[in-house]
């Protein structure tokens, strides 16, 4: 197979899997769920499969690459509407290999995460697969139509996914979150028209529009609606109020899944289409965007501290850490970049281990506040232990996969020589001290101190629990021990973006 | 032979992260007995590599002192993370003589800190956890001493850190360990913050991040210039170098942030014996050390560095006379004595007067030096009042004495230890402080001289206190106390050995090889000799701190205690209460962060922010109910709508506009 049609199969399989679960009885749960995890599990090695094939061709292709220009690898490019120039244009660089690689990881551990859920399953998890097949889209798409196709197919579902079957308010939080992303995906909408009509060329074609400078009439509005339209998916600040509500309502997989990878869209999109195609917008725009996003750390990690409820306290801290990934796209330095690229994925499996972690326990316990909760370690230590390590990586523990991210961003930003992205940069490290307080925190109250003796018949993890959770936490022990490997997926991807950025 | 432990050095680490991943992973809940001794099994071959290395790097480097005049190596190193194409983070093993002498004392007292906890931690429900963390612990402390770079060092100064977190924690259902633990991680993580600002600073100017590099005395001419942000002018070098001592000043746990270091003093005695005496704390002192030529080119950095120890030494010291509980005593005690190593080396910069200028080498390496011995016979207090607490199970001296008979090898090497920490000629203690000492006299730092020696008398007053409260006077105990554990009482009388003979047989070491990186050394001939009545006076004053503990509680007779105590003045106040800082820390959290930060920002952000996001929601509601009235298919309703506009037209087109 080569490696266009394998693109092709990693976005179709889910969408083949969900049909698959169409014609099963709906009282066989066993045989949906398998069905599930095979598709899952089957798309993860093609996707493993990717990105040896990426990681042969870019050593080879290492020397003599024109670095001025993205570099595509297996692509394909038919056209679709031809009147219209759309075109089903694929392909990948390192970026979409890495955010593949880290999306298939994080619907193989959801779907076992979710191995014990019994209403409606076969609905659940044939939305789940068509969920996931419009990410998959997103990342190989390079035509702006398709893309945001695909986009609209990622964030539909949601609606669904939490209306039905989540917890709490869910009604009420699965209209916000799709209200809120859909006026986003308004502003994404009108800037790719904008810059269709405006490019002479009358293209979706990313890579051909990377090369047409814009006038700066339509980047100085063009910008900020792409920025603001993909950050709503990012958390950017004040319009990141659909997270805390829709994630804790969420289930535990579409947590996982909207934490760990659809916040992922957002970022991807900032830099994909916002600063990759209109950079003098960006550069118009980038002290603006450069203070929103620091409130977003600084406020994000704050609004964790007083939170009492788990889901709400990783919510806050997904703002703003999700807003570490775009303060490094903002520092506009090679540097950055790549720090905000290795931070979509640590964070990406951070959040997938918390929500799972919080799921089983909230199973357990039926509680999700944390005063409620005390001295687990006794009762589930390997739950507990795996919780320390997703709150250590969340403050950023070196030899864990935040540390690297966080660190690259931090030196990233401080290189522009800007004052304020030096002010901003001071402010962001002195935060590091806020997440230590609110994880420290949690844990605390939850894990340590003495034992609620309500809690004294509970088990520990199941081993289709225990599957999960062993696999995120050797994947985030294993990105911030040896980070080498990954920083070589992606170091070839952002040459380019940084050399147009700042052209 | 030589090389081989050379080129195999990383062993030293590797073995104690091969245990705990073997016991943490799997040996710990299926065999705690085999997990137990597995870990000290390789602690101890963890000690033999760092004996071997210490070897090696005296026959391949200290031994051929022209082939390597700075006295360094690099051995083992690999790229670890590529950042950008010029900047590259590398991992590696940096031998010098201060590291090398770090290596020894962390694995030496690992491994006999791990064979006391056999016996101390036995029966406990956490037998292998406990053994697994503390052998992930010494891992990262090795890695911390024999970082390459300081963002190396920034890795493990993190590990460490956590580690220090989980094992304050380690009785988890505790909760005041779990609260000295919280208090002790966001502490350091909050002097790390400005620890990592520093890295990121000088890591941009220079382009590097490696020791030698940042050492160079070039890098502090290219930092010597002023950074201007919007008109605010500050000097780099001294911004960059007080960031990076915060880090330091927060782990060796200086005036104000060490009111982490006594709360840490939950977590089980073998830890605080390795972690908060001997080894994790003196980092901050391994880090100034380590970047003394960069530190050294800043005057305000040494002064401040100088100022802080100083002011601990004495203010530790004082705290440290009024508290009761002995393990507290002693964590007050070794805030003390790092006062002293920090101090040390602040005051090695030589008052400015016409003749003497500089640098004086004897002020770094009697900070190194009292590093070694301090770390011994801590400790050996440490693990003697292990040894006391797990016989009579409790912390309190006041309810402790006349355990002289029943815990005799105990007895002795406290014995040997208090005197020792006093300053008593010919202990341990004694060579170390007197250089220190004298460091500061010759440097000219009067002040600072004073403060030392006026310390040592208090702190023999502090330590006989306690040793005579918990050894002599009347025995509390009625009933038959257990014998003394052998594993634990091995220990303790190991370690005796160096507290009272390695000042003696190290001066010269020290002397010799630990003055290298003064790139602005002092010229020696100018400088004050060394006078007979300094040691003479600072033994005097100990001797006399030593009579008056005697008189006080030595003596099975505490009236003179309690007449002082009974007239509780506001000094006396303040000092019982540590000068009310716990108090002001928790107003600062409590009230400042919590109540009136992030509780504001809570609320501000579910009615402002949301609150914004639910009124265009209503509003857009409230508009479709409205265009939902004027559709709801009643012929009525339109016939009189249509009525209206009718006449609205008509009114409008009469009007004179």
């Amino acid at each position: 197979m080569d490696g266009s049609t394998l693109l092709t199969s990693i976005w179709l399989l889910p969408f083949l899997t969900g049909m698959l679960i169409v014609p099963v009885g709906r009282a066989n749960h066993q045989l949906i769920k398998k069905i599930s995890l095979t598709g899952s599990g089957f798309n993860l090695v093609l996707i493993i499969w990717l990105t040896l094939l990426f990681a042969a061709r870019v050593s080879l292709a290492e020397t003599g690459v024109d670095t001025r220009y993205t570099v595509l690898y297996f692509t394909l490019n038919v056209p679709w509407f031809s009147m219209l120039n759309i075109a089903y244009n694929i392909g990948v660089d390192g970026i979409s290999v890495l955010m593949l690689l880290l999306t298939g990881i994080v619907i193989f551990c959801g779907v076992l995460a979710s191995w014990e859920l019994k209403e409606q399953a076969k609905e659940f998890f044939i939305l789940l697969n068509v969920l996931v097949g419009g990410v998959y889209g997103v990342f190989v798409s390079f035509d702006l139509f398709t893309l945001f196709l695909f986009y609209e197919v990622a964030v539909l579902p949601m609606y669904l996914l939490i209306g039905i079957w989540g917890t709490g308010d869910k009604e009420y939080s699965a209209m916000k979150l799709t209200l809120m992303l859909v006026a986003g995906s308004a502003l994404i909408f009108a800037g790719i028209l904008a810059m269709y009509y405006e490019s002479g060329i009358a293209s979706f074609d990313i890579l051909k529009l990377s090369r047409i400078r814009f006038p700066e009439s339509l980047q100085v509005w063009g910008f900020p609606a792409l920025f603001i339209g993909f950050g709503l998916l990012g958390g950017l600040f004040p319009f990141h109020t659909w997270s805390p509500d829709g994630h804790a309502s969420a289930p535990t997989a579409v947590s996982m899944l909207h934490a760990g990878v659809l916040m992922k869209l957002g970022g991807y999109g900032c830099l994909r289409v916002a600063m990759y195609l209109m950079p003098e917008g960006a550069q118009m725009w980038v002290e603006f965007f450069l203070v929103l996003v620091t409130i977003n750390i600084v406020y994000g990690a704050f609004g964790a501290i007083r939170q009492t409820d788990l889901k709400y306290i990783t919510a806050y801290s997904s703002v703003s850490h999700c807003g570490l990934v775009l303060f490094g796209l903002l520092a506009m330095t090679y540097v950055g970049l790549k720090g905000a690229v290795l931070q979509m994925v640590s964070h990406g499996l951070m959040t997938a281990l918390f929500f799972a972690l919080i799921g089983m326990i909230y199973s357990r316990t039926r509680t999700r506040q944390i005063h409620e909760m005390g001295g687990l370690m006794k009762v589930m230590p390997f739950l507990s232990v795996a919780f320390v390590i997703a709150g250590l990586t969340g403050l950023g523990l070196p030899g864990l996969s935040g540390f690297v991210a966080e660190a690259t961003i931090f030196i990233g930003s401080f290189a522009n020589a800007n004052p304020i992205n030096r002010i901003c940069t001071v402010l962001a490290v002195l935060s590091i001290v806020i997440s230590a307080v609110y994880i420290i925190r949690s844990a605390n109250f939850a894990i340590n101190g003495p034992l609620n003796e309500k809690f004294n018949a509970l088990s520990d993890a199941t081993l289709v629990e225990k599957l999960p959770i062993a696999i995120l936490v050797f994947l985030i022990c294993g990105m911030g021990i040896l980070p080498g490997w990954i920083i070589n997926l992606v170091n070839s991807a952002i040459e380019p973006i940084v050399n147009n950025v700042t052209r | 032979m030589a090389d081989l432990f050379l080129s195999y050095s990383y062993l030293v680490l590797l073995w104690p992260f091969l245990a705990f991943l073997i016991i943490g992973l799997w040996l710990g809940r299926y065999n705690r007995r085999a997990a137990g001794l597995l870990s000290v099994l390789f602690s101890g071959l963890s000690m033999v590599c760092g004996i071997g290395i210490t070897y090696g790097y005296y026959r391949r480097v200290l031994a051929r002192p022209h082939l390597f005049p700075d006295k360094t190596l690099l051995v083992n190193q690999f790229d670890w993370l590529n950042i950008s194409p010029d900047l590259t983070v590398r991992m590696g093993i940096y031998l010098d003589p201060i590291s090398v002498m770090m290596i020894v004392v962390i694995t030496v007292i690992g491994f006999l800190v791990q064979i006391y906890s056999l016996g101390y931690m036995e029966g406990d429900e956490g037998f292998g956890r406990f053994f697994a963390l503390l052998s992930f612990f010494a891992f990262s402390m090795l890695g911390l001493v024999v970082a390459t770079n300081i963002f190396q060092m920034y890795v493990f100064w993190e590990l460490v850190g956590v580690s220090s977190y989980v094992l304050i924690s380690f009785w988890y259902h505790k909760p005041a360990a779990v609260t000295a633990g919280k208090k002790a991680f966001i502490i350091t993580r909050f002097a790390d913050a400005f620890f990592l600002l520093g890295i990121i600073m000088v890591g941009y100017f220079i382009g590097n991040f490696d020791f030698q590099d940042l050492n160079a005395p070039e890098t502090a001419a290219i930092l010597n210039k002023m950074f201007m942000v919007k008109g605010i002018g500050v000097n780099l070098l001294a911004l960059s170098c007080l960031l990076i001592f915060a880090g330091g000043w927060g782990k060796s746990a200086m005036f104000p942030l060490h009111i982490w270091l006594p709360d840490a003093m939950e977590g089980p005695t073998p830890v605080s014996a390795i972690i908060h005496s001997a080894t994790m704390v003196v980092a901050g002192v391994f880090l100034t050390a380590r970047m003394f030529p960069l530190f050294a080119a800043s005057a305000l950095t040494l002064t401040i560095v100088q100022l802080v120890g100083a002011f601990t030494t004495l203010f530790a010291a004082v705290i440290a006379l009024t508290q009761h509980d002995i393990k507290r005593i002693l964590a007050y005690s070794t805030l003390s004595q790092l006062g002293y190593m920090m101090f040390s080396l602040g005051a090695s910069q030589v008052v400015d007067n016409p003749t003497t200028a500089g640098i004086n080498p004897l002020g770094y390496s009697a900070s190194m030096f009292h590093i070694f011995t301090h770390a011994f016979y801590k400790c050996l207090l440490f693990l003697g009042a292990g040894a006391i607490i797990h016989t009579i199970h409790t912390n309190d001296i006041g309810r402790m004495g006349g355990l002289r008979k029943a815990m005799p090898k105990t007895y002795w090497s406290m014995l040997a230890a208090c005197l020792a920490i006093s300053g008593i000629f010919p202990f341990a203690g004694f060579w170390s402080k007197d250089e220190i000492l004298l460091g500061a006299w010759q440097s000219g730092h009067y002040l600072t001289f004073g403060v030392g020696l006026l310390s040592s008398g208090i702190t023999a007053l502090y330590m006989f206190r306690l040793f005579f409260m918990v050894f002599h006077g009347q025995t509390t105990f009625g009933r038959q106390l257990k014998t003394e554990d052998p594993l634990m009482s091995f220990s303790i009388v190991i370690l005796a050995i160096p507290t009272v003979v390695a000042g003696y047989f190290s001066k010269e070491i020290f002397s010799a090889y630990f003055s290298s990186p003064m790139v602005w050394a002092a010229d020696k001939q100018l400088l004050p000799g060394h006078p007979l009545w300094l040691p003479v006076c600072a033994n005097l004053l100990a001797v006399t701190g030593i009579i008056i503990a005697w008189y006080l509680y030595g003596r099975g007779d505490l009236s003179h205690v309690r007449l002082l105590t009974r007239r509780r003045g506001i000094g006396y106040q303040l000092v019982v209460n540590k000068l009310y800082i716990d108090e002001l820390y928790l107003f600062v959290t409590h009230k400042i962060i919590f109540s009136y930060i992030a509780a504001p920002i809570k609320w501000f952000d579910r009615h402002i922010v949301d609150g914004a996001v639910n009124m265009v929601g209503r509003f857009l509601h409230i508009c479709g109910t409205g265009i939902r009235l004027a559709q709801n298919g009643q012929l009525t309703v339109y016939l009189g709508a249509t009525a209206i506009g009718i006449i609205l037209l008509y009114v409008l087109g009469r009007l004179p506009i």
